[in-house]
């Protein structure tokens, strides 16, 4: 057990964990929390597999910027474990029926596909040289056609944002 | 997979070395309070704080103890748990980005072993900043909002909803820089600002890029919370902001936490536009003194730009009156980012030129 397994485990462990309190905690602030632990232990994943650019993009888009709006959301609805609505029997039977349907299909797929080796030797693929220049000339086209996605995702959220032209325009953000 | 090799000798010097740069930000935060009093004072024709030590150098010390003797209050309402973890996040995440500055060039020892003043020289170093400053709004929310005070609350929000904005630009504004650098190692970009003139022209990249540096400090100032951007904690508006139910040392942390951002946010700028420990002149030096010599004089002139650029933005401090909070937003969003992208496509334009 040298000292990237132990990184692994523990990396894993928190992961799993943390996303286990996600679901689990009554508090939505404590789920946030949790889930920004989540992110960061998958970053660790990314740096021990040495894709050092998508190690800290997933912390600054995911835990730097959107869970920022999740709390956000959640502090201005004021949202806490008094107001949490709870389900009917039914509706709890039919989710537990559900969910244990989907871990068995899931776990059929498993057990039949071919488990192929982790690959163990360092690449660089996930550095950031290397990611740009593939995104550049290999994946040009698809890269930018998401890129124009994401502007019309932003215009369509201005529009929708400024549906009332007679009133007096204050900060559009 | 990535090849993890320690060793006990690189732990223990890693080890010393964090040390002492968070030791090394702490005083100059401490300091930089006592400073902020005296240009204050000198602004406005007072004569500042004189009683405690010679100067009243020792008015720091004599602040914290004071802090530290308080009576700790956590309001009744709190969500306790996260009423903590505010103020700790704050600190954390201020003295995280100084572990990629480099405060100074290498010394190779006799031995050939190479002394390094940098605590991690990761090939993402400006983003890695751009990581920790997005998580630093964290502090300043979860303690607004765990306080369970309308003020807090609406100053969380507002720290949050300024710092976002102003990321944006400030990301944008590097783009610029990072075309023509080529790398995204604060120590590869401090390499290529070598002396101060190169063949041609000067080689910081303040001169070559003027623009990016004033939107980049405008919003690193709105990302340090420092007057005129100070309206998570406009005391006309919303009392004392975030931390109006903090008290004793809790309070200290995030008011510490201020200092020591500013401190680590000009070290930045001062690596990122005015060539970190270069100075003119510097290989005359470099030839005539032995090489620790050399490397302490780089890091005090690294500090000393550091000093200065906080003496700058404090002047600012006291010259400024705050903005009004739709006139920060529509700075934000309608000035700075378009201006930094037009400095974008100017800059992308001129490299094509040059490059034919």
């Amino acid at each position: 057990m040298d000292i990237f397994d132990i990184l692994f485990w523990f990396l894993s462990f928190v992961a799993v964990g943390c996303a286990l309190g996600v679901i689990l905690s009554r508090n939505p602030i404590n789920s946030v929390l949790f889930l920004i632990l989540t992110f960061f232990a998958i970053s660790g994943h990314y740096i021990l597999m040495n894709a050092q650019f998508l190690a800290i993009v997933n912390i600054i888009v995911y835990a730097g910027a959107i869970m920022v709006l999740f709390l956000f959301v959640i502090m201005l609805m004021n949202l806490n474990a008094d107001v949490e609505p709870q389900k009917g029997r039914i509706v709890q039977f039919a989710g537990v029926l559900s969910g244990g349907v989907f871990f068995l299909v899931l776990l059929a797929a498993t057990k039949s596909a071919a488990s192929q080796q982790m690959v163990k030797t360092p690449t660089d693929i996930g550095l950031i040289t290397n990611l740009g220049k593939v995104l550049f000339t290999e994946y040009v086209l698809p890269f930018e056609i998401s890129s124009v996605l994401f502007l019309s995702a932003m215009i369509g959220a201005i529009v929708i944002g400024k549906k009332e032209p007679h009133l007096h325009q204050t900060e559009a953000r | 997979m990535l090849f993890l090799n320690f060793n006990a000798a690189f732990i223990i010097e890693k080890a010393i070395l964090i040390t002492v740069v968070i030791l090394g930000a702490l005083v100059v935060a401490m300091y930089a309070t006592w400073a902020e009093r005296k240009v204050s004072a000198v602004m406005q024709d007072r004569i500042g704080p004189n009683r405690a030590g010679p100067f009243g150098l020792f008015q720091p010390l004599a602040d914290g103890m004071k802090l530290f003797f308080k009576e700790e209050i956590t309001p009744d309402r709190s969500t306790r748990f996260i009423f903590l973890l505010g103020p700790c996040l704050a600190m954390l995440t201020a003295c995280m980005t100084s572990a990629v500055v480099p405060w100074g060039p290498d010394y190779i020892t006799s031995s050939g072993y190479a002394l390094r003043f940098q605590v991690a020289d990761i090939n993402i170093g400006i983003l890695f900043v751009f990581g920790v400053v997005s998580l630093g709004v964290y502090g300043v929310m979860l303690g607004g909002w765990a306080s369970n005070n309308k003020f807090s609350l609406l100053s969380s929000i507002r720290a949050a909803s300024q710092a976002i904005s102003y990321e944006l630009a400030m990301g944008l504004s590097l783009i610029a820089m990072l075309m023509m650098t080529g790398s995204l190692s604060l120590r590869e970009i401090v390499s290529q600002q070598h002396g101060f003139w190169d063949i041609h022209y000067f080689s910081w990249n303040f001169f070559k890029q003027p623009l990016a540096f004033i939107i980049f400090f405008t919003c690193a100032l709105a990302e340090l919370n420092r007057t005129p951007f100070d309206l998570p904690e406009c005391d006309s508006e919303l009392n004392m902001g975030y931390h109006q139910e903090y008290s004793s040392m809790k309070l200290g942390f995030y008011l510490f936490a201020e200092y020591i951002n500013m401190f680590v946010s000009s070290a930045i700028m001062v690596t990122l536009f005015f060539g970190g420990y270069n100075f003119p002149f510097m290989d005359a030096v470099q030839e005539a003194v032995p090489g620790l010599a050399f490397s302490a004089i780089c890091i005090m002139v690294l500090l000393a730009k550091v000093v200065l650029m906080i003496l700058f933005i404090m002047a600012i401090r006291w010259t400024l009156p705050r903005f009004r909070y739709d006139q920060l937003m529509k700075l934000g969003w309608k000035s700075l980012i378009p201006l930094a992208l037009v400095n974008m496509l100017i800059t992308g334009a001129v490299i094509l030129w040059i490059g034919n």
